[in-house]
């Protein structure tokens, strides 16, 4: 609060220095050069192709006017911010090349606080925005796309790497490896971005606790989505859309202890939401439609709580591995419900097995997954639901919903 | 090519003034609209016709298909002693029975999906499931008339027809799941596909799922299922299966209808 109030004093900028067409400098780093804490450097429209550019002055702003390109030629880094409170706003970022011994980006912060990266552009890097153990910054309104073909060629859109503190809000990465990434990178915060196409997953975290997930859209991911190794994170009112393959998830959670899956929607993944050694997550209000698996629950996986959701035209609304059940699915509205409710609650008087039979056939016999939807299926189904024998009877829902929650 | 109309606007005339057709066009009708009535959305009130497409059109195409032939026997006859074709004559008889079948199914289940068009059932899932619903029919009637030419013996013929409607739905996937269980060590995918086109109502229901549940199919461990059903290869092998599951029961019906001694 008392730095923004700061950056706010008229004082803080005590000069323009203009690169570019009726500017005083010609490149950008000879204007970083003369410049002084608190300046602006401002680049007008142009193409700039010099050595990787070095922020070194504290409380700079470097900034576009026109989009400015400033390109890596296929050999280099783009930009690197290594002082604190700088803002790059504005720029275009492009052609870092593939490089297997560096990890080239387009802009990347190394050690350095509050940096404010904004309504950038970044094309065709190996990796798009690059924080390096840097706290506190702020990566907003960026557009990042990337073209690269195989996983091995390709970087991360927006990755950091023990920066703590960060905000990433309204982004919008397309085809990078993973569009937004987190590793070791605690209390942050993720909203409103759009990660599409990515050659591996949409958002990929790893050693982040007590990180904030909200509002994003994930979609055609080739992977999905996946979680890992943290605590106490909260993801809330994401779309998770169209990740389709056999080691393909909408979302991946993997020792997540204690966390918040709340008000998602899970659409036509052929997983959903699969959960694997995570325990006492609190999954509620989601909408899972159209998936192939809705939710893969894993034995390993104890005391989640799934409640208030919807299931809705899955092919399989719930399988897990085990007979006995470690999670509790209670107060969830499923499409094939059929029971009653005499006393007019709004909850069914009898229980609801969410995994079917055919689940269970399929788990130990893949390839009988073309029998889906054949009537012969639905007879063993409604057996077996009427005389459990095989499916795991602790795994039910006792107050399933007569109707949609909300 | 006149005789073909004739024929078929005898028997469309037949099948028309026949409370059995229309009674089925209501039925579907009725069902349709009333899944979406008591609250269905789309998808659900696709899934819900899927089984009754598998289970309910082939049993009416081979019940009512054999009992038609059948009872057309003396009006075939009368036309024989003219100076008809026989292929024709054949052609104008399927025609009047598949056409009013598969257009009642059409109709019935096409319309409450025309007039809920807002609630969110894909237009790639309705095509496909009207497009098995009438290569059923169509498949289906074409088996009837082969049947009952064959057998002269009518309650023979029927149970023939009841036995082949257990064998396509219910019996073969049977048979399959066994399979699939027996042989889960080996690579199945390929054998699987195959038994899959060689069962109409299976292609049919495949057909509907590559528009479905691709998420789900997609989701098995293999590259061929991959490029089977993620493109638009996979409907299509559906579809074309579709048409020969049509053409050789046709075939085998009409080589039948033109060398037989009346």
């Amino acid at each position: 609060m008392l730095l923004a109030l700061a950056l706010a004093q008229p004082t803080a900028r005590n000069a323009d220095l203009t690169v570019g067409a009726g500017g005083r400098f010609s490149t950008i780093t000879a204007a970083l050069a003369a410049a002084k804490p608190g300046d602006r450097v401002l680049v007008r429209a142009g193409t700039y192709r010099e050595p990787t550019i070095v922020v070194r002055t504290e409380r700079l702003t470097l900034e576009g006017e026109g989009w400015p390109v400033l390109d890596g030629q296929g050999a280099r880094e783009v930009l690197v911010i290594a002082a604190d409170d700088v803002t790059v706003r504005g720029i275009v970022a492009r052609n870092t090349g593939v490089s297997n011994l560096e990890d080239r980006a387009g802009i990347r912060a190394r050690s350095v606080r509050n940096c404010v990266i904004e309504g950038n552009r970044l094309r065709d890097n190996l990796w798009g925005i690059y924080l390096q153990q840097s706290a506190d910054c702020i990566v907003r309104d960026n557009d990042i796309e990337a073209h690269g073909v195989r996983q091995t060629e390709s970087g991360n859109g927006i990755h950091l790497w023990y920066s703590p503190g960060a905000r990433v809000e309204r982004n919008h990465v397309r085809g990078q490896r993973d569009g937004i990434y987190f590793e070791f990178s605690p209390h942050g915060v993720t909203r409103d971005n759009v990660s599409e196409r990515s050659q591996r997953y949409g958002l990929h975290f790893m050693f982040s606790d007590s990180c904030r997930y909200e509002h994003n859209i994930f979609r055609d991911n080739t992977s999905g989505v996946a979680v890992m190794y943290s605590r106490g994170v909260v993801i809330t009112a994401n779309r998770f859309e169209r990740s389709w393959g056999s080691a393909a998830y909408g979302l991946l959670l993997k020792d997540i202890m204690g966390g918040e899956i709340s008000n998602n929607t899970f659409d036509r993944n052929s997983t959903g939401l699969f959960v694997e050694g995570s325990s006492r997550l609190d999954v509620r209000g989601n909408v899972f439609s159209q998936n192939g698996w809705a939710a893969k629950v894993l034995a390993d996986a104890d005391e989640n709580r799934f409640s208030g959701n919807q299931f809705t035209g899955n092919a399989f609304d719930v399988t897990t591995n085990s007979r006995s059940a470690n999670s509790t699915f209670d107060g969830n509205w499923w499409d094939e419900y059929a029971g009653y409710d005499l006393n007019r609650d709004g909850v069914g008087d009898t229980a609801f097995h969410p995994v079917r039979l055919f689940a269970l056939v399929v788990e130990e016999h893949p390839a009988a997954l073309l029998l889906l939807r054949s009537p012969l299926v639905s007879i063993l189904d409604a057996a077996e639901r009427v005389l459990p024998v095989l499916t795991p009877e602790a795994l039910v829902d006792r107050h399933p919903l007569m109707r949609p929650p909300r | 090519m006149n005789v073909v109309s004739l024929v078929l606007q005898a028997g469309l005339r037949d099948l028309s003034r026949n409370r059995w057709i229309v009674a089925y066009t209501l039925c579907f009708l009725g069902i349709a609209e009333g899944l979406f009535w008591f609250g269905g959305t789309g998808p659900q009130v696709l899934l819900s016709l899927l089984n009754l497409v598998l289970l309910v059109l082939p049993l009416v195409a081979l019940v009512f298909g054999t009992i038609h032939v059948y009872a057309s026997r003396e009006f075939v006859e009368l036309l024989l002693a003219q100076p008809v074709p026989r292929r024709q004559l054949f052609t104008g008889l399927y025609l009047g029975l598949a056409l009013p079948l598969a257009g009642a199914f059409v109709l019935g289940a096409g319309i409450p999906f025309a007039v809920h068009a807002r609630e969110g059932a894909s237009l790639g899932g309705v095509v496909a499931l009207l497009c098995a619903g009438v290569g059923l029919s169509l498949a289906f009637a074409a088996i009837a008339t082969w049947i009952a030419l064959r057998t002269d013996d009518r309650l023979k013929g029927i149970g023939l027809a009841l036995g082949a409607w257990l064998a396509a739905t219910v019996v073969y996937d049977g048979l399959v799941l066994g399979a699939a269980a027996a042989f889960g060590n080996y690579p199945l995918e390929r054998p699987l596909l195959a038994l899959m086109l060689a069962n109409p109502v299976d292609v049919a229901r495949v057909l509907v799922l590559t528009q479905l549940d691709v998420s789900a199919l997609m989701g098995y461990t293999g590259a061929l299922f991959e490029r089977t059903f993620g493109t638009v290869l996979g409907t299509g092998v559906a579809a074309a299966a579709l048409i020969i599951w049509c053409a050789v029961p046709l075939g085998l019906a009409e080589r039948r209808f033109t060398r037989r001694d009346f």
